[in-house]
């Protein structure tokens, strides 16, 4: 048996140290990893309890990412519980097999401490290693502080192996701003942490030799799109689960998670949306904002995938202008996010007044100030009826004003 | 089954059914040879690992499979890792009692064509083997990549004509040699590693044997001729390969500890390569005037290996 870990009632952790643990009180049986900046603390913390016996299950040190997800599949196909870190290239040699785990139905959980795709290379934080995997057939949950990357890989656990999902998942937080800020953070103690999690219960699993499995069989025209329409129905029915899961999480620590997190957006006027520790940001903006009479709110989906489309459009209430910021360099469209958000209101007969912001990328500082600008501006929007800038715009970059697309008011 | 107790071939190839007839391998592949006897010569649990390619896509096309045995694909290049992480996962839950069956005896297997094992898979199995895995990696050297229509790789010997790799005017096919798998395999320090042929089924299934009973990681190399790329008749599968040992072309011979080389197979009488070369389409411009430098260089080669594998055989390094 694992040695027990002492673990105090509020520990100082950083988002990498408490997402290790997590990994830890969960007993996962293989980890297989590669370490890549800034998410190599987990794997490296992941090691030390395994040298010091705070870990029954096997660890294996791959050669490359694609590695560590291949044998993260092999490991999860012989039915236990399986989880791995990583950051930005390495996330993207991994995308091949990131499609495979979620294709086999293999509920592997994946910490992406997020950070920019090179090139120029860069490994500070930005989503664009989110993005790039953000149709892989994941689960996909964001943590905006450390203490959210602690709960969120706990959940991540359940709601992956539930029988009803039996999906990979993806726990997101920032590369650095999370990942290396230590915080207050209230875990729970092993015992409790596990008895939450539950035993893993393996399904179609490789080494049950009563019942031979084959696992990546091919389909081509005649069911490969069944096999792909009945992935995707899982993924976006596995919405039931998410909520009871974050629902028993509450009543075990109090702490609430929703899928689409709000904040002060009942009566918002103007409103922005965002994933990380941007949300933060936006939401002390938009406190202060509130005393000089500004109605200001801030959405942030806590789950990118399945994306909570029906929720956002409710969430936006009668919000008159709503600004959608996207972390990741946007490749020739508007922002990934900002699509997804448009359509979701548009789907509703809602009219505000929706635009862009890129910003943030390589790690480039977001301030609390550059929110209260940002925020104003959709005041400015929706005081004047109509968009009084481009719709796409960047936020932080030096240089000439950059932005694209006027609004053309008939 | 134990292979000294085995009659003969048809008794062999019948004691253990774990890998159906029903599969999509063209007639006189020997990929289905191959798998056969990994699959008759041991009766413990297998989980095999296969890499994309021929032995794949014609196994596992839903809604049917050939693999009366646990069987996973997930790519091109990881059947090693595949089988390194089912491993390390059937440690795991040993170790934790979580296992349906503890008592159950079961060998982890990968398998992958020369294309994923050479070329774009070769970085995956250096890591498994290095990592000391305890499962064996078995090639089905048809030196080109067959699946996709028969490209070069870095298995394919010189002279042979390939679709990338075209003989033509100009061309006598592919100018470089055949990558040394082999020596690469036991240069890891892998406990067992072989290169052995379908032809002589009763050195290949004992081979198969010591390699399962190895605890670590072990490397075969298998010559699988290819009836659709090599150009010959079906039929002459096993002629063929019988012509590939004793030319030696494909030397028989394992490697043990990495240093410790036995030649498991000497041909009485050796056959001359063009004999070999001759007997397939993908060699036959080799016999125009222009290319013979081309034949006397393969033999100049064959008789370099031959003569390397005796010598270290005598010296035991």
């Amino acid at each position: 048996m694992a040695e027990k870990y002492e673990i105090n009632q509020t520990e100082v952790w950083d988002g990498n140290y408490a997402a290790a643990h997590a990994l830890r009180q969960a007993q996962v049986d293989v980890v297989s990893a590669y370490p890549i900046t800034p998410s190599t603390p987990i794997v490296e913390n992941y090691g030390n309890f395994v040298s010091n016996g705070y870990i029954d299950g096997e660890f294996v040190m791959v050669e490359s990412e694609h590695a560590a997800m291949s044998g993260c599949v092999g490991a999860a196909a012989a039915g236990g519980r399986v989880a791995t870190a990583t950051s930005s290239q390495g996330f993207a040699l991994m995308v091949e097999v990131l499609y495979q785990a979620s294709g086999m139905r293999l509920p592997i959980v994946l910490n992406v401490v997020n950070r920019a795709l090179a090139s120029p290379l860069n490994v500070r934080g930005d989503h664009s290693d989110m993005y790039l995997g953000r149709d892989a057939g994941w689960i996909n949950l964001d943590a905006f502080n450390a203490q959210e990357a602690y709960d969120m890989n706990l959940c991540a656990f359940r709601i992956g192996e539930h029988l009803d999902v039996r999906l990979p998942v993806m726990v997101h937080q920032d590369g650095f701003i999370t990942s290396h800020t230590a915080q207050n953070i209230n875990p729970l103690q092993d015992e409790d942490a596990y008895k939450f999690v539950g035993v893993y219960q393996p399904v179609e699993e490789m080494l049950d030799f009563s019942k031979p499995v084959t696992y990546g069989a091919q389909t081509e025209e005649d069911w490969h799109y069944e096999h792909k329409a009945r992935q995707h129905s899982a993924l976006m029915r596995s919405t039931r689960v998410i909520d009871e899961v974050f629902a028993d999480f509450k009543a075990l620590t109090g702490r609430e998670y929703k899928r689409v997190e709000s904040y002060m957006m009942e009566d918002a006027e103007v409103a922005v949306v965002a994933l990380g520790t941007t949300v933060e940001t936006l939401r002390q903006a938009a406190k202060e904002l509130r005393k000089e009479g500004l109605k200001a709110g801030v959405i942030a989906p806590r789950c990118f995938r399945p994306f909570p489309f029906d929720q956002i459009a409710e969430v936006c209430g009668d919000a008159k202008a709503v600004c959608v910021m996207d972390r990741s360099a946007p490749g020739g469209a508007m922002g990934a996010m900002f699509n997804e958000i448009s359509a979701a209101i548009l789907a509703t007969g809602k009219r505000p007044l929706v635009t862009n912001y890129i910003y943030g990328l390589g790690g480039r500082d977001f301030s609390v100030d550059e929110a209260k600008r940002i925020f104003k501006e959709q005041k400015a929007h929706a005081d004047a009826g109509h968009i009084t800038t481009q719709i796409q715009q960047f936020s932080g970059l030096r240089g000439p004003r950059l932005g694209f697309f006027e609004s053309k008011r008939s | 089954m134990a292979i000294t107790s085995v009659k003969n071939l048809k008794e062999f190839s019948t004691s253990n059914e774990r890998f159906e007839g029903a599969h999509l391998l063209c007639p006189g592949c020997a990929h289905s040879m191959i798998v056969r006897e990994l699959m008759n010569c041991t009766d413990d649990n297998l989980v095999i690992a296969t890499n994309t390619g021929c032995l794949e896509v014609s196994t596992a096309v839903y809604p049917y499979t050939s693999w009366d045995t646990s069987w996973i694909h997930i790519g091109f290049e990881n059947a090693a890792t595949a089988a390194s992480g089912a491993e390390a996962m059937y440690k795991a839950r040993k170790r934790k009692g979580t296992l349906k069956d503890p008592d159950a005896s079961v060998k982890f297997v990968a398998f992958g064509g020369d294309g994923s094992t050479y070329d774009i898979g070769f970085q995956w199995l250096s890591g498994a083997v290095e990592r000391g895995h305890d499962f064996t990696y078995i090639c089905l050297d048809n030196e080109n990549y067959a699946n996709t229509g028969g490209q070069r790789s870095s298995s394919t010997p010189i002279g042979a004509t390939t679709s990338t790799a075209q003989a033509g005017r100009v061309s006598y096919g592919k100018k470089e040699k055949k990558k040394d798998m082999v020596a690469i395999m036991a240069a890891h320090g892998a406990p067992y590693v072989a290169q052995l042929a379908p032809n002589k089924w009763k050195i290949m299934a004992q081979g198969f044997q010591k390699a399962l009973e190895t605890k670590g990681p072990c490397f075969i190399n298998t010559v699988s001729a290819c009836t659709t790329e090599w150009k010959f008749d079906p039929k002459d599968t096993i002629h063929l390969t019988d012509l590939a040992t004793d030319s030696l072309m494909f030397p028989v011979y394992e490697i043990i500890n990495g240093h410790e080389l036995n030649i498991l197979y000497r041909p009485k009488t050796i056959v001359p390569v063009e004999e070999y070369l001759n007997a397939q389409g993908r060699y036959k411009h080799l016999f125009k005037p222009e290319n013979k430098h081309v034949i006397e260089e393969i033999k100049k080669g064959i008789t370099e290996t031959w003569e390397m594998l005796q010598r270290r055989e005598e010296a035991r390094v």
